[in-house]
């Protein structure tokens, strides 16, 4: 699917800069321009793709439908899917609960949306896309719903609400069912066209730098370590291995474009398939920085109960990629 | 006219309340510009992602940045 492009970095860096073939740089460099081009365009046609979604299907015709429907118990799994059209920027956790909870949305429920947003959205699955290829990818998102739903589930049954901030349990006794319609924004698909182009283009500019040091950084640990040297570490024998390196991963914080491609190096060099996942998904979906936010509508034993579930469940998944794959 | 940037202070929060002050410059607009940070006065406006955009207590964009052509329409319309 991509030979063309191989040819064109081919191209310009044997015959534009005139390097020797045999050159390592010149291998490093070539590297580099196919897969930073690669990844970009899956990346780019994943994120407009999601972008169409998400304008027909805001966050606020999510919380409508779980908030209004019956739904026997699959509201866990809807709000997990939900989770992964929805874009989200952690800034926004703390209104993204409330509205939620004020809904009249169980915490759980709640819960499945929060952990599965931030794990699988367009710029995971398309940055997943280019650096692993489909059937990861295919992986990846399932065990992030699952992983969601699941969290969101064990959640409910711990009866957290308690534990909220005080103004928020007032919030919760005043909720109620959503009755009113969601009324969509009347606007043609062509008028929504231009402003799903350009948050798209948004989207691809922003995660750019940290994608391009992150393809460098890969790119030279690429050159300079040694195949297999984390394998003594990280083998799949070694059974510390995924629980350690998810309680690493949860205090940090970056999106999913920082860290995947140094994900990439590491399963290249021989860190299990699902060690590393659990290393990313802990990296993405829980951090410090996260807790600091949530602290505005949660106390921190419901924090630390939220943390501690998510991560049994992240290394769980570990456990269980390393067995399947 | 009274705008307000609501938003805990992330970069795309400064980055729209710069935005709005831009256009309110440039084209001499009155009005009022205030940043609410405070959560609890953030959700009077039972919106569920910020930035958003108030104008005379209407919530006219939310989640996003909109470009100064649109920032200019909603300041005029």
């Amino acid at each position: 699917m991509f030979d063309w492009l191989q040819h064109i970095a081919d191209y310009l860096v044997l015959d534009i800069f005139g390097m020797d073939s045999t050159n390592h740089l010149a291998e490093a460099l070539n590297f580099f321009i196919y897969d930073s081009i690669k990844i970009l365009i899956l990346l780019f046609i994943i994120v407009f793709f999601m972008g169409i979604i998400n304008s027909y299907f805001p966050i606020e015709r999510v919380k409508n439908y779980l908030s209004r429907n019956k739904l026997y118990g699959s509201e866990y799994l809807m709000a997990s899917l939900f989770g992964t059209v929805t874009p989200f920027c952690s800034c926004s956790s703390v209104p993204l609960f409330i509205g939620f909870v004020s809904g009249g949305i169980p915490l759980g429920v709640t819960f499945a949306f929060l952990v599965t947003s931030p794990l699988v959205n367009e710029v995971a699955i398309g940055l997943f896309l280019g650096i692993f290829g489909f059937k990861t990818t295919a992986i990846y998102v399932v065990s992030g719903v699952l992983l969601g739903t699941l969290s969101g589930m064990i959640l409910q049954t711990f009866k957290l609400e308690k534990y909220l901030s005080p103004w928020v349990k007032e919030i919760l006794a005043n909720a109620q069912k959503e009755q009113e319609k969601f009324i969509a924004e009347k606007q043609n698909f062509k008028k929504r066209l231009p402003i799903i182009w350009h948050e798209a283009l948004k989207i691809i500019k922003g995660v750019l730098p940290y994608l391009l040091v992150g393809i460098a950084v890969g790119g030279l640990m690429h050159g300079y370590v040694p195949e297999g040297f984390f394998e003594q570490y990280m083998s799949k024998d070694n059974l510390f291995a995924v629980p350690i390196s998810t309680i690493l991963a949860v205090p940090m914080y970056s999106n999913a474009s920082g860290v995947l491609p140094v994900v990439q190096v590491l399963v290249a060099k021989g860190v299990p398939l699902g060690t590393a996942i659990a290393f990313m998904m802990g990296v993405v979906g829980l951090s410090l920085p996260e807790a600091m936010l949530l602290k505005k509508v949660m106390t921190w034993k419901l924090i630390s109960v939220f943390f501690g579930t998510v991560t049994i469940c992240i290394i769980i998944s570990g456990y269980l990629f390393n067995i399947i794959l | 006219m009274e705008i307000k940037v609501l938003g805990t202070g992330c970069p795309n929060c400064l980055n729209l309340e710069k935005r709005v002050r831009k256009v309110v410059e440039d084209n001499s607009i009155n009005a009022k510009i205030t940043r609410v940070q405070e959560i609890m006065d953030i959700m009077v406006y039972k919106i569920m992602s910020i930035p958003a955009l108030v104008v005379d207590e209407v919530v006219v964009s939310k989640g996003r940045i909109p470009s100064e052509k649109e920032l200019l329409e909603f300041f005029t319309s």
